[in-house]
């Protein structure tokens, strides 16, 4: 047995196919199809959660994606846990375990309820008046508790297992909800040759077919044709049909995002079906076709669970064949509801009155009623309900009171009216505009390629809004340049309207009263609370909004936004439209990080960049360090050394004999054309005219504002081009800046430039031995000192490769930097460290070519500079060339801050205590007894221990510093002070003859 | 002004709390003030506050195109911190610091503020190198801010991934304890209460039009879609929107304006106890007290006075996020939205006099100006009040531009090498 | 995410293709040396940023490399046109044709 409220005969589900599901512990039998939501009413069970701040019982409201109350945590296994799943939209399978929420010790039992008694102290907004004294309690007494309070669910808290994937799709159209209004447009646009994507939230399209059984459609049932529709939909291949998909997102230039459900209604999914989809779909025109959503009545307390809106109850009923109770009660301002009480009396469910707070409901409602049997009691209302876990009761008055009767019920259903989805309109920023006579809020100014239909559209009678779809459709594959004419005609009858009925609170809950009406469940906001708003001079709904919390829950006041307008605009006496409405914001529904991220987590969460000798690195333990993208070989330590001892080794060992380090990650542009070193000449600070092909030499690039933005060797290889290197992470800004300059401000130069960061490994050789170590490698160029000097690049070949080599230095060692194609980069490595490990060299890493570049004074930006750094504060003014009549940076540069002699300058900085290694990043005082705040001279930019000094040594920006040659200044560190000496930057062959050879 | 204290809170339970008066009023704009605010956000109201609390001024409109506090105060992710590098920065934030600890009781309003502390990530060498240099000049300031190992990290902040084989690992974090958040509009609104309270007038729906100058130039008021009023003195603190606003006095500002987006996900139980921030993979996040995770983005790449922005930058900061807290890959986005923000090349903030005689302009403070916002108005209100800027803004003048004489933050966090 | 007409490849592309380069048609002075600061200043930092129509650059990154100019509403984010680098700032007439155009 599914249920004790099952009825036989009526849904659509399958009474032989059985699954059980467990609900805090307890085994339940539902049938395949069924919602966590009907399963639990199908058993009996209508207490499903608990509300936010007062922890009053609830049950459910609706059965669909606007639930507010049966929010439940859903758990495959302790990494796959999902807190605040609505029971309305899980699907039930087999063996499924869902748990209440915000409830402790249990769903029964719930020691936070003890705030419903304390709810009149906790009114709207309260908390901003008090928790002030004493002051000191609010940090460690009030602040926990408040923030204890928070939440529903709970967080999962490991890693999530599961995996989510990303489509992008192009369409012509896109409709976005399969209810018989977008299933027409869809039918009418793929017949006329448009492409189609066709999406809808739920399971199956078919939208309100679901529950409006009197809808025919060709003479066949609503819900049938919808089925027939949808697969015929399926097999057109420009058609594509996605259920349990919600459009959340309407973006700029009609981009809109879908979430698919894959895997969360399958008992054992697929290990490689991914558990979401997330589409990003660019649709040349959208048919937004999201029908409407009813609202609840707002009256004392109206939260009971056994209280549902009637189109819940008549979807249970008609889609899942569940009655949601045996004494059901009525409680209605428009005719929806009539039709949800009819269909229960129909199955034999009692109805016991429908209570109606109009005097005259639409035509033929109370003979239909007459003929069922069914008590009308117009012109009453419910003022209020008995119960605990469950409603037990409803009290009828006459509309303004009197006449009280209490009539007992199991379940009481409520329709205040329906509500237009404006939703994706609006997100699509369209402008909703106010209906005065249905006194709604309809779509107004279009903003995009879109068109509303049907129910979110304020379109009534059905026929008008199946004729209204189809003309959509076979116009938006018309603008897209569909050629067929469908001249689709579906003859549809049946289905109410979706206009009439009361926004705000109803009679008994009106503006004298304090009774708790809730407009927002989840958030529990009450009528009263809103006046209050008003009355503390809230008067934009924005201010009511927030000052409340009303629509802020997690159905984002889908049931509740317009009755909290309506309700503020009657206390201001002003018109809705004057009081606003609250934008609507993606997402519709809330959507999981892991499917916006889908692949883009763990190693695809951004590109690593590799070297093409990071293997050989990888094999030989090198520890790596991330700059920008890449990964590069920080040291290589040998078996029982740390860092300092692999470093320590590793700077010795290059000074000594050799040491072999990758620079591929050097950034390269290859700047070629006859107008090449005029273009360098405006890029760089320095000079490029006089270089000689063959020549290489060390260049500064500024910003236009005078500071300065990346350096590197520049080497001319021919008359007309150049081989630029930039910094490992500048390369692209600096080729984009590059471009920038050479199409826009000297487009009369005939350049071009290539990146080819990437074309080429670079290996360094550096230290005494570094030429004997190439030299049987390499052909056809001459390395003696007289043909290739220091700052050289010659072409030739090395190992049988070509290669540009150069004759440069980054640690002040005679060297070279062998540049070589990357596919070859590993071959030529692996062929230089064959010569240079018996010749007593080391692989070194990026760490040890920093200290070695440190103790030659030689600066790297992004370190020693920091965008705020002039070539004359990096002791860089020899780069500038003095007599150049232009170059980026030349006018900023002479600025009267940038000429200032109080200038940060970069100096060397020697500790007192040779063995004490400053931190980077320490300041620089002149007197550390000043008291704080201190006037701070500098920082610490670069700090190493140096083996081949023998010392710590230290470069720093200091204030003036060029003129404090051999003062003392003190860098004052939390435990002490040190003392350090001014310096010069060169720490290391002070005449620069090593590089020489 | 009725005081608000528990005793008030439980005099009005008894009367079904029929008797709280109004917070603000609504009244029509008078002909003449002595000051105008353009702009009733937190900064703004905050102005009009100090002015009248400090200066004695109390005949100020402060006039806002929409309802207050709907701008970027209403907006941001409410992080408040102030370890800022350089001394200008650290005097101007640190003041603030100072003025968040204290300004529920000072405007008798619970702003919420949660000294839960800021951790800012270190991913790389460069990331430590920045911090270090944070945390050293802070100290020498007297700024709050420390150094924690990735096991102190995670302990003070247990859903963060420090595996050591993450894309960025996790290499130690800036801590600052007294950093943490506040409660945004409880900001405007208390400001907007306790203004109210001293005689400021705040007329909403009242978008300035233009900004009338004499034949010598100087300030005499503005046009309003409500009609015309004037002042002599006008303050501009319209965020997004100052470009648009100085435009209207002629002036043309160094200001550009982009889109920022944040999103919160659905409330959980507490999980997150701190703000966590990381510039190097571009996420800052934190769980508000309704425990709704509060998440912020980058700004998209163009300008823009939309309030809106791209899913892919959201979806950077969600990959950010998950790569950070793998945990929270199941967690929803309940709500996006989007601000303008109004950023300056340096991207510090410009408070000062302009070259408009009796116009004054607090703008330009990028993604980051709520944790500044008592702070910012309060010498505001003293540029306002004395022609001249009080010693903490001094330095964040408009000839900056002229100079060069920058107060570059994002510089000094500087690029990787 | 915008969709982008770049006007080299002549074709539509997202925009994670391109990178916004600030306003257009601001040029750098021939004689930049001996502007004034107070020029300087203008050139460098001061910016329109209007609400409503702007005019900007735009480098097709991703694609053919090209920098370009463009009309965007800032308000609607709406692109009104997109052209060449160098082809001097449409004028009035030209921009509401082709609003209209993309208004259709």
């Amino acid at each position: 047995m599914s249920g004790a409220n099952r009825i036989a005969g009526a849904g659509r589900l399958t009474p032989a196919k059985t699954v059980r599901f467990t609900f805090d512990g307890e085994i339940y039998t539902a049938l395949e199809g069924d919602t966590l939501a009907s399963a639990l009413v199908a058993n009996g069970v209508h207490l499903m959660g608990r509300s936010f701040k007062y922890h009053r019982a609830r049950g459910v409201l609706g059965a669909g994606a606007e639930e507010p109350n049966a929010l439940m945590g859903i758990e495959r296994d302790r990494a796959r846990r999902q807190p605040n799943v609505r029971a309305t939209v899980q699907e039930v399978f087999e063996g499924m375990k869902a748990t209440s929420q915000n409830r402790w010790p249990s769903l029964a039992f719930d020691i936070g309820a003890v705030n419903n008694l304390m709810s009149p102290f906790f009114a709207a907004g309260f908390y901003y008046k008090t928790f002030m004294w004493p002051k000191a309690a609010w940090q460690k007494l009030y602040e926990p508790i408040i923030r204890g309070a928070a939440g529903l669910g709970v967080s999962p808290d490991e890693a999530d297992t599961d995996h989510y994937a990303s489509r992008y799709v192009h369409c012509d159209v896109l409709v976005i909800g399969g209810g018989v209004c977008g299933l027409s447009a869809a039918l009418a646009a793929a017949k006329s040759g448009a492409s189609v994507v066709i999406c809808d939230e739920q399971a199956q399209m078919g939208g309100a077919l679901a529950y409006e059984n009197g809808v025919t459609l060709y003479d066949e049932a609503g819900f049938d044709w919808a089925g027939k529709t949808a697969a015929e939909l399926a097999g057109m291949d420009n058609v594509r049909v996605l259920t349990r998909t919600t459009a959340f997102g309407y973006y700029v230039q009609n981009f809109v995002a879908l979430s698919e459900r894959v895997t969360d209604h399958l008992a054992e999914p697929d290990a490689d079906l991914p558990r979401e989809r997330l589409w990003q779909v660019r649709a040349k025109r959208v048919i937004i076709a999201t029908g409407a959503i009813e609202r609840h009545m707002v009256f004392a307390n109206n939260d009971r669970p056994g209280i549902m809106l009637s189109s819940a109850a008549r979807t249970f009923l008609n889609h899942y064949g569940v009655a949601v109770g045996t004494k059901v009660g009525v409680y209605t301002a428009n005719d929806s509801a009539y039709e949800t009480a009819f269909d229960l009396k129909r199955v034999g469910v009692s109805v016991e009155a429908i209570v109606d707070c109009r005097d005259n409901p639409g035509e033929g409602k109370l003979s239909t009623a007459a003929d069922l049997g069914i008590t009308v009691k117009t012109g009453h209302s419910v003022t209020n309900t008995k119960g605990a876990r469950r409603i037990t009761a409803m009290v009828v008055e006459r509309n303004g009171g009197g006449g009280a009767k209490t009539i007992a019920v199991d379940a009481l259903i409520m329709s205040a009216g329906w509500t237009p989805s404006v939703h994706m309109f609006s997100q699509s920023r369209g402008k909703v505009a106010w209906d005065a006579d249905t006194q709604r809020f309809l779509p107004g100014d279009y903003a995009q390629d879109c068109v509303s239909i049907g129910a979110c559209n304020g379109t009534e009678d059905l026929q008008a809004s199946v004729d209204e779809a189809i003309a959509a459709g076979e116009f938006a594959a018309k603008a897209v340049g569909g050629k067929r004419a469908a001249n689709l005609k579906i003859a549809a009858s049946g289905g109410g309207g979706w206009s009439g009925g009361v926004a705000g609170s109803a009679d008994g809950a009106g503006p004298d009263t304090t009774v708790k009406a809730f407009v927002d469940f989840q958030n529990d906001v009450t009528a009263k609370d809103i006046r209050l708003a008003v009355r503390e001079g809230m008067h934009s709904i924005e201010h009511v909004k927030r000052f409340t919390t009303n629509g802020m829950a997690s159905d984002q006041g889908k049931t509740s936004n317009i009755h909290g307008l309506a309700i503020a605009a009657d206390a201001l006496s002003r018109e809705m439209p004057a009081v606003g409405l609250t934008t609507f914001r993606p997402p519709y529904t809330p959507v999981t990080f892991g499917s916006i991220v889908n692949h883009g987590r763990g190693q695809l969460f951004d590109p690593t960049r590799k070297t093409p000798m990071h293997g050989w690195a990888e094999e030989h333990g090198a520890v790596f360090e991330d700059v920008s993208q890449w990964k590069r070989a920080w040291y290589f330590p040998r078996i029982g050394e740390d860092m300092h001892a692999a470093v320590n080794r590793e700077c010795k060992t290059v000074r000594e004999a050799a040491g072999v380090f990758d620079a591929s990650t050097l950034g390269k542009i290859e700047v070629v054309g006859p107008d090449a070193a005029a273009f360098l000449d405006l890029m760089y600070t320095n000079g490029w005219g006089k270089l000689k092909p063959g020549r290489c030499k060390y260049g500064i690039m500024l910003r236009e504002d005078g500071f300065i933005y990346d350096d590197g060797v520049v080497a001319r290889i021919a008359e007309d081009r150049f081989h630029v290197t930039t910094t490992t992470g500048g390369a692209p800004r600096v080729l984009h800046h590059m471009e920038d300059y050479l199409q826009t401000e000297f487009p009369h130069l005939d350049v071009w430039l290539t990146s080819t960061s990437e074309q080429w490994a670079v290996i360094a050789v550096q230290g005494p031995k570094a030429r004997e170590i190439i030299e049987p490698l390499v052909e056809d160029i001459d390395l003696s000192n007289e043909a290739m000097p220091h700052m050289s690049a010659l072409e030739g070949k090395i190992c049988g490769v070509p290669t540009r080599l150069f004759r440069v230095s980054f640690t002040g060692e005679a060297g070279y930097e062998v540049n070589v194609p990357a596919d070859f980069g590993r071959a030529v490595w692996e062929a230089i460290w064959e010569r240079a490990e018996p010749l007593g060299a080391c692989a070194y890493g990026t760490e040890t070519m920093h200290v070695l570049r440190a103790e030659k004074g030689f600066i790297i930006v992004g370190q020693d500079t920091d965008g705020t750094v002039t070539p004359q504060d990096a002791g860089l003014s020899w780069a500038i060339a003095k007599s150049k009549p232009d170059y980026v940076g030349i006018r900023g540069l002479m600025r009267p801050d940038l000429v200032a002699d109080d200038r940060k300058q970069l100096v060397g900085l020697k500790t007192k205590d040779a063995n004490t290694v400053l931190e980077e990043g320490a300041q620089v005082v002149a007197d550390p007894n000043q008291p704080i705040p201190m006037k701070m001279l500098g920082h610490v930019t670069s700090s190493y221990w140096s083996e081949n000094c023998g010392r710590s040594i230290a470069m720093a920006l200091v204030a003036g510093g060029r003129a404090k040659m051999g003062e003392t200044l003190y860098v004052p560190m939390p435990d002490r002070t040190i003392e350090v000496e001014v310096t010069g930057t060169v720490f290391f062959d002070e005449k620069g003859e090593r590089v020489n050879g | 002004m009725r005081r608000y204290s528990i005793f008030a809170v439980a005099r009005e339970t008894m009367r079904g709390h029929k008797g709280w008066p109004k917070q603000w009023t609504s009244p029509e704009p008078k002909k003449q003030y002595d000051v105008i605010i353009i702009g009733a956000g937190g900064h703004g109201l905050g102005t009009a506050f100090y002015l009248a609390k400090e200066h004695g001024i109390t005949n100020i409109a402060v006039v806002e195109k929409g309802w207050l506090g709907g701008g970027n105060t209403g907006r941001n992710t409410t992080i408040i911190r102030s370890n800022y590098l350089y001394d200008e920065s650290a005097g101007l934030y640190n003041h603030a610091m100072k003025m968040w600890d204290g300004l529920s009781q000072d405007l008798n309003y619970n702003v919420m503020y949660s000294a839960r502390g800021v951790m800012m990530l270190a991913h790389n060498v460069h990331d430590v190198q920045g911090a270090k240099r944070h945390i050293h000049a802070n100290r020498l300031n007297g700024v709050q801010n420390e150094w924690l190992t990735p096991e102190q990290a995670k302990e003070y902040c247990p859903p963060l991934n420090i595996s050591q084989t993450a894309r960025y690992p996790v290499m130690g974090a800036a801590l600052q304890r007294c950093g943490g958040n506040a409660r945004h509009d409880a900001v405007a609104w208390g400001y907007a209460r306790a203004a109210t309270d001293r005689g400021v007038d705040i007329i909403q729906n009242c978008a300035v039009t233009g900004i009338k100058r004499s034949a010598n130039g100087a300030v005499e008021g503005v046009e309003t879609t409500r009609g015309f009023i004037g002042a002599k003195k006008v303050g501009v603190v319209a965020a997004g929107h100052s470009s648009v606003l100085m435009e209207m006095a002629g002036v043309n500002m160094p200001l550009e304006s982009y889109p920022l987006q944040a999103l919160v996900s659905e409330p959980v139980k507490p999980i997150f106890p701190c703000v966590v921030m990381s510039n190097t993979v571009h996420a800052y996040i934190s769980q508000s007290d309704k425990g709704e995770l509060v998440i912020g983005a980058g700004t998209d790449q163009y300008t823009s006075y939309s309030q809106a922005g791209g899913l892919h930058i959201l979806t950077h900061t969600l990959d950010a996020i998950c790569e950070m807290f793998p945990i929270f890959s199941r967690m929803k986005m309940l709500r996006s939205w989007g601000g303008t923000v109004d950023v300056t090349p340096d991207r510090s903030p410009i408070l000062a006099k302009t070259p408009v005689p009796g116009l004054y302009v607090n703008c330009g403070w990028g993604t980051g100006g709520f944790k500044a916002t008592p702070g910012s108005a309060h010498v505001f209100a003293h540029t306002i009040a004395n022609d001249a800027p009080h010693a903490i803004n001094a330095p964040f003048n408009l000839d900056r531009f002229r100079t060069g004489r920058l107060i570059d933050e994002a510089a000094a966090a500087a690029v990787a090498h | 995410m915008l969709l982008i007409h770049c006007p080299y490849c002549d074709e539509e592309r997202p925009e994670l293709e391109f990178r916004h380069a600030g306003e257009a048609h601001i040029e750098r002075p021939t004689d930049i040396k001996s502007i004034s600061d107070e020029e300087f200043m203008k050139f460098f930092f001061l910016r329109d940023n209007p609400k409503g129509v702007a005019y900007e650059r735009w480098r097709h990154m991703h694609g053919c490399g090209r920098f370009f100019n463009a009309v965007r509403d800032t308000v609607s984010d709406k692109f009104v046109m997109t052209y060449e680098a160098g082809k001097p700032r449409p004028d009035g007439d030209e921009l509401r044709a082709k609003s209209k155009e993309t208004n259709q």
